[in-house]
């Protein structure tokens, strides 16, 4: 457990040091929502219905584009086969690092949501909504997006395979995570699906890419 | 300690499997499946399009349905093809199962294609519309999608072994969405009809529909086993091509 604390330390302080990474990924968020009011016309009522979904898109394309770094930089400097040899199993390092990875890169985007929501005119129950199915969703698009880091990260030329093998798998979490809006009843029924969404990947795919981490470098 | 036991025999199944004797019992299969399948279709199309009746609703646009189910088996069959395959590179190291997932992948992604295209011929005439997000077309759609990534990933590596595995693992965690599908039509109520081949109470359509399906569908599934063949056989020769000419760049460096 102090392992995976002491990991999960070192991404943070990483991240923390070199600095921008956060950032960026903030401003792309924000930036892709921002751009969809030029693309589809500055209806504000329009604005507000598709808001939930731009902002879905947004987080998920800037989620994306944060997976490289994941086990790209530790694979390069041979960190990587230290925890492969480490007296810790593999799966625990996966898990520490895809605890920092939701971190550093879903945590920013959660909190910057308030801002799109109001460049996009969301009123405050959508926007409530959207940050709580955001919140429960974003673990399992991380989880998946461990899967594709993990797969791709002996590759030379691989950065945007990653993101491409794991975009069908985490439709799923897209469909129910906009449902929770669309319901009429109030029903939780989507609230809770993504909920068992996240928690089943998280809960699998550290297994799944440990198993790709070790069956790609030997 | 004799020398016999310390090199244990074979058993059927890696004698079967092992690239050089699959080589030689797969070339003389070739010509027999081809004329089978060639004369499976022949019966299943004579069925289809004159000794079987047409819907009371849809008409002729049923037929459709003699090419579009087999497809739509197809894309989820060589999917478990695939999965089997990927079970016996990583867990049996199967030399011959890395050649049977990498051969499978393009396969499985064309009768994918080929059972969306002729699904949404379908729906044309008999929903009014060529694309609805229903649970099954969806994750139909997902399937393709998972097929392509796989053929990309393949395509990304240079060292083949050491892809089978990673592939292996990606058409593992991909597998998720085959239930998905089967199940989608009684998850989500929407357009596509239900299961209506395997249900508890039996087939819901007469014989005279049934024979032509089935014999479509044992047609296509004979033509992925021929086409799955073919191309393992010339993965393994364009293995040996490449290690041979590697060995041919050593000598002459």
């Amino acid at each position: 457990m102090s392992a995976v604390a002491a990991i999960l330390g070192r991404e943070l302080r990483l991240a923390g040091r070199t600095g921008a990474d956060a950032l960026t990924l903030v401003l792309f968020f924000v930036m892709v929502g921002a751009v969809m009011p030029f693309a589809i016309g500055p209806d504000r009522q329009l604005l507000g219905k598709l808001a939930p979904g731009i902002v879905w898109i947004a987080a998920f394309l800037s989620m994306l584009l944060g997976l490289d770094r994941l086990f790209r930089a530790d694979e390069d400097d041979g960190t990587l086969l230290l925890f492969r040899q480490a007296s810790i199993p593999l799966e625990a390092v996966v898990f520490a690092k895809m605890l920092a990875q939701w971190l550093l890169t879903a945590l920013p985007v959660l909190i910057a949501s308030p801002l799109l929501a109001i460049l996009l005119s969301m009123d405050m129950a959508s926007w409530g909504k959207t940050l709580l199915a955001l919140l429960l969703g974003t673990p399992a698009l991380t989880a998946f997006g461990t899967i594709g880091a993990a797969v791709t990260v002996g590759l030379k030329r691989g950065g945007l395979l990653g993101p491409v093998l794991m975009l069908p798998l985490s439709i799923p979490v897209l469909i129910f995570g906009v449902g929770v809006l669309t319901v009429m009843d109030g029903s939780t029924a989507p609230l809770l699906f993504v909920a068992a969404l996240s928690l089943v990947s998280v809960a699998f795919c550290p297994f799944a890419a440990a198993l790709a981490l070790r069956v790609g470098s030997e | 300690m004799t020398l016999d036991s310390a090199a244990p025999k074979a058993n059927w199944f890696s004698r079967l499997a092992h690239p050089g004797n699959f080589m030689a019992w797969s070339r003389p299969l070739l010509w027999p499946l081809g004329v089978f399948t060639t004369l499976v279709f022949a019966a299943g199309l004579w069925f289809a399009f004159y000794n079987s009746p047409a819907d009371y609703q849809m008409g002729d646009t049923v037929r459709i349905m003699y090419i579009h189910v087999p497809n739509a088996w197809l894309s989820q069959f060589v999917y478990g093809v695939m999965f089997v395959a990927a079970l016996g590179t990583l867990v049996w190291r199967h030399p011959l199962a890395d050649v049977a997932q990498k051969a499978a992948a393009p396969l499985g992604a064309t009768f994918t294609a080929l059972a969306l295209y002729s699904g949404s011929l379908w729906g044309r005439p008999t929903w009014g519309t060529f694309w609805e997000w229903d649970g099954r077309m969806t994750s139909t759609l997902v399937l393709f999608f998972i097929y392509l990534g796989i053929i990309a990933l393949w395509r990304a590596f240079d060292d083949q072994l050491r892809a089978a595995r990673i592939v292996a693992v990606v058409t593992l965690v991909g597998a998720l969405d085959i239930p998905v599908i089967k199940f989608s039509v009684d998850w989500w109520n929407t357009l596509h009809q239900p299961a209506s081949i395997l249900t508890p109470a039996g087939p819901t359509m007469p014989a005279s529909i049934l024979t032509p399906l089935f014999i479509m569908m044992l047609g296509f599934t004979l033509l992925f086993l021929l086409l799955h063949l073919i191309s393992m056989r010339t993965e393994i020769l364009r293995r040996r091509t490449d290690s041979l000419s590697r060995q041919a760049a050593a000598r002459s460096a």
